[in-house]
């Protein structure tokens, strides 16, 4: 949820008289308010989210962030990316985690980025990620017609990339992954022709990218991480609007995304895991929120816990930071749960240490 | 000066390095001119015709200063890449910038890092030393390495610290003791907001100088001693040759090959010593006259000896292409979507990773980002209405309609090209699958400009056309 997604407003503490005081122009109204509890209750324009948690699916972890929040966009999402709240980092964290998982790269899907460039979060030094902005059009040399050209040409490509020609390893590294990217491509192209569905992901580009997810998770390719990322959260005005349209638009993509890996018997091994960079200003500004601090963060699927983890922060004048929610949770702890307990892999290593897991992933 | 090969590849090395590549007219005319008359004409961009920014900005003032639109930065420097007649100054911008990287990520707005890189195009070939005062006072700089953190009671040594490791020095030249007396004499060195320009949004910053927050005690900096402020420990910083071989090997690794990455320049030696020396030699002989230094480059053995020695970084691979299909000269939407493109393969100028600037040479190739290199490319390039490319049409047509003369002609016409006879067979049976055909045929497979087409979109597809 890029731009800095406003926590008070998606998980709303509607119980909390304060919470009228601050949010005059913005503040959802109590009778819209979903319900989770006699405290908290989901922005309206989440009800598939809610369905979801009265299931049982969905944890909800509150307070969510790191120490001296810059109210940044860029390097917020940088320290989100590169698990490097004090410096600035190079490699992302989920390019540790892939490197965990395929240490000889034997699979160059293992991860897939969607989206027009790579994530910050998976970049690393060799480590193989294919990049899909759309995958109907994913592939080398896409801008070439007709189909017939295409296929002539990459065969020729395939020869002209092939380890018999070139010297030295530079030649052998630029060989190498070209033939690498032709191979994601290759198999990654095959998985829209194998899918077939009878569910019907709506037109916008957050449903596009996760219906593309689903058709890649169900060709069975061996990926392990998918990432996307739906961008407008920044809503220093007009948020009532924009912030119901966004939310509107996750949820739906959501509900129909884990629809259809049920409908395929393939929703059993997924977590999605969602996070945005900061939560926002805890008083609005008259048709917005401002850059603020703490956050939520949801983890959805059959393998989590539902419930609620952590405490809601105090909105009590005195606990706020200049103006904003004090974090209680480092994102690290939330990622270490995802890396040990999820995915079984030393999280110590991927997260840069020791962090006490919240238990929202089912043994 | 008559058109030779040597000639020739000569001087496409040197636009490709100086420059971002030029086409063949280009190029005929320069060899005319002679190679050292070229380098002349390059170090003084101030006789050309500047871009008419203002055009720019008719067309998108929205993209002046753009606060924190993500891409929207350094539309306006792309659009100046892509037209300028001087390219030789925006390349040294995009040197300084991946020296002096500093970066949206946390500086959050985009107008101050814009007036680094306006700074960059107006001194760049002038001392370094102006350079570095500038980038000292500039508020970008300053916010970026918490230089406005830096007091007379308390210092912040992040400034003090990356000036000698990556700006000047270089690690293993100084003393945590330097560190700090140099971190001291830059304390009081802040930003202040400027009056806003509009009633709303983000304020101006701007340098200023806060006599009462600095320092003024004695420090004692790389042995010499006094009550030294940031100007004279700049001077002193100067005066030191490491700092001309550090910089010297920055100019190396941008111009001439690609270096290891910066980190390991302490304990990895460079590849050619003996060039860095007589680089570092000019540059202090020449007070650090960047200028000077550059003349003496462009025209050294070792130079025109380092053909394709370095990858192609993004900025290069999509406005070499832009200059080259032409067509670009209008500010348009388009120039937004190519800015981005830059981004996508992995150099988002005005937002480098770290201070470290991006990791370069064969660090910028990865899967993803190589399809998108040679996706863009080859889509312009196999857009035949663009000049550019009917340009090379118009050239193709004097060249007898066979495989191998086709093939021998395009690689001469995008680079000249240097590849190896294994792929330029591949390259002829591919034209050969054609069949025959011919420059006035009609038809798709028998048409010599679309087995030409092809075969150029083959080419720009090459692991040899990633170097430049």
């Amino acid at each position: 949820m890029t731009g800095g997604n406003d926590y008070l407003n998606t998980v709303v503490p509607h119980s909390d008289p304060l919470y009228r005081d601050y949010r005059p122009s913005v503040g959802v109204l109590d009778e819209d308010v979903l319900r989770l509890d006699d405290q908290v209750g989901f922005h309206p324009a989440m009800a598939p989210i809610q369905k979801m948690y009265q299931d049982g699916d969905v944890a909800i972890i509150h307070g969510v962030g790191y120490e001296n929040s810059p109210r940044s966009h860029f390097r917020s999402m940088d320290i989100w990316h590169t698990c490097e709240p004090d410096t600035l980092g190079t490699e992302g964290w989920l390019a540790r985690v892939i490197r965990d998982i395929d240490p000889h790269k034997e699979n160059v899907i293992t991860a897939v980025s969607m989206g027009p460039a790579l994530f910050r979060a998976l970049v690393g030094p060799g480590i193989p990620v294919a990049t899909v902005e759309n995958i109907d059009s994913y592939g080398m040399l896409t801008g070439l017609t007709p189909e017939e050209k295409l296929s002539r040409v990459l065969s020729r490509y395939r020869r002209m990339y092939s380890p018999a020609i070139g010297t030295g390893p530079v030649m052998d590294y630029l060989g190498q992954t070209g033939l690498d990217a032709l191979e994601g491509a290759d198999i990654l192209s095959a998985a829209p022709a194998n899918y077939s569905s009878s569910i019907e992901y709506a037109d916008t580009s957050v449903a596009k990218k996760l219906k593309g997810i689903a058709q890649i998770h169900l060709a069975g390719l061996g990926s392990r991480i998918f990432y996307l990322d739906h961008s407008g959260f920044d809503t220093h005005a007009d948020q009532v609007v924009t912030h119901a349209r966004l939310w509107e638009e996750v949820s739906t993509a959501i509900r129909d995304f884990f629809d259809d890996l049920e409908s395929h018997d393939a929703a059993d091994n997924v977590v999605m895991f969602l996070f945005s960079e900061f939560g926002r200003r805890v008083h609005d500004n008259g048709g917005g929120t401002d850059h603020g601090a703490g956050g939520v963060c949801l983890a959805i699927g059959k393998g989590v816990k539902g419930g609620q983890y952590g405490e809601y922060p105090s909105t009590r004048p005195s606990d706020l930071d200049q103006g904003d929610l004090i974090p209680a949770t480092d994102f690290r702890s939330v990622y270490s749960t995802l890396v040990e307990d999820w995915m079984g892999l030393d999280a110590v290593s991927v997260v840069g240490g020791n962090f006490e897991k919240p238990e929202f992933i089912l043994k | 000066m008559t058109i030779t090969e040597t000639n020739l590849n000569l001087m496409a090395h040197l636009m490709r390095r100086a420059g971002f590549g030029a086409d063949r007219d280009e190029l005929e005319r320069r060899v005319a001119n002679g190679y050292e008359a070229t380098v002349n004409e390059l170090l003084h961009p101030e006789q050309q015709i500047p871009v008419d920014y203002y055009e720019f900005l008719r067309y998108f003032p929205n993209w002046w200063k753009p606060g924190t639109m993500g891409g929207r930065g350094h539309a306006g420097w792309v659009w100046r890449m892509i037209n300028t007649r001087a390219p030789l100054q925006e390349k040294l911008c995009l040197f300084y910038h991946q020296i002096f990287a500093t970066g949206v990520s946390k500086v959050d707005h985009y107008d101050e890092i814009e007036d680094m890189i306006d700074m960059f195009r107006e001194n760049g070939l002038g001392h370094y030393k102006t350079i570095l005062m500038e980038v000292a006072k500039n508020p970008a700089m300053i916010y970026w390495l918490d230089n406005h953190e830096n007091h007379a009671t308390s210092i912040n040594e992040n400034w003090g610290r990356e000036l000698l490791e990556l700006f000047t020095m270089g690690i293993g030249n100084y003393t945590e003791t330097d560190v700090q007396e140099c971190s001291r004499a830059f304390t009081g060195w802040t930003l202040t907001h400027k009056l806003p320009r509009f009633h709303m949004g983000r304020w101006d910053w701007e340098f200023e100088y806060r006599p009462d927050d600095h320092d003024n005690g004695e420090k004692t900096f790389l042995g010499q001693t006094g009550n030294f402020n940031g100007e004279e420990i700049i001077d002193i910083i100067l005066a030191q040759p490491a700092t001309a071989t550090f910089i010297a090997r920055h100019l190396f690794s941008f111009f001439v090959e690609d270096e290891p990455q910066v980190p390991s320049w302490s304990v990895t030696p460079p590849n050619n010593p003996e060039a860095v020396d007589a680089i570092a030699n000019v540059l202090f002989e020449s007070d650090y006259h960047i200028g000077t230094t550059l003349k003496f480059i462009l025209n050294a053995d070792f130079f025109k000896e380092s053909l394709f020695a370095k990858v192609k970084n993004p900025t290069e691979v999509v406005i070499g292409t832009l200059r080259l299909v032409g067509n670009t000269e209008r500010p348009s939407p388009e120039t937004m979507d190519w800015a981005i493109d830059i981004t996508n393969m992995g150099q988002d100028l005005l937002n480098p990773p770290s201070v470290e600037g991006w990791h370069t040479g064969i660090e910028w190739i990865n899967s993803g980002t190589l399809m998108k290199r040679t996706n863009f490319t080859a889509e312009l390039m196999g857009d035949l209405t663009r000049p550019g490319v009917k340009n090379i049409m118009g050239r193709l047509k004097s060249v007898e309609a066979s495989p191998d003369a086709i093939v021998t002609a395009c690689l001469n016409l995008m680079g000249p090209l240097d590849v190896e006879d294994d792929i330029k067979k591949e390259l002829i049976e591919h034209a050969e699958t054609f069949g025959p055909f011919d420059w006035d045929n009609d038809s798709d497979n028998e048409n010599a400009a679309a087995v030409a087409s092809e075969i150029i979109q083959l080419i720009v597809a090459l692991r040899e056309y990633q170097f430049a």
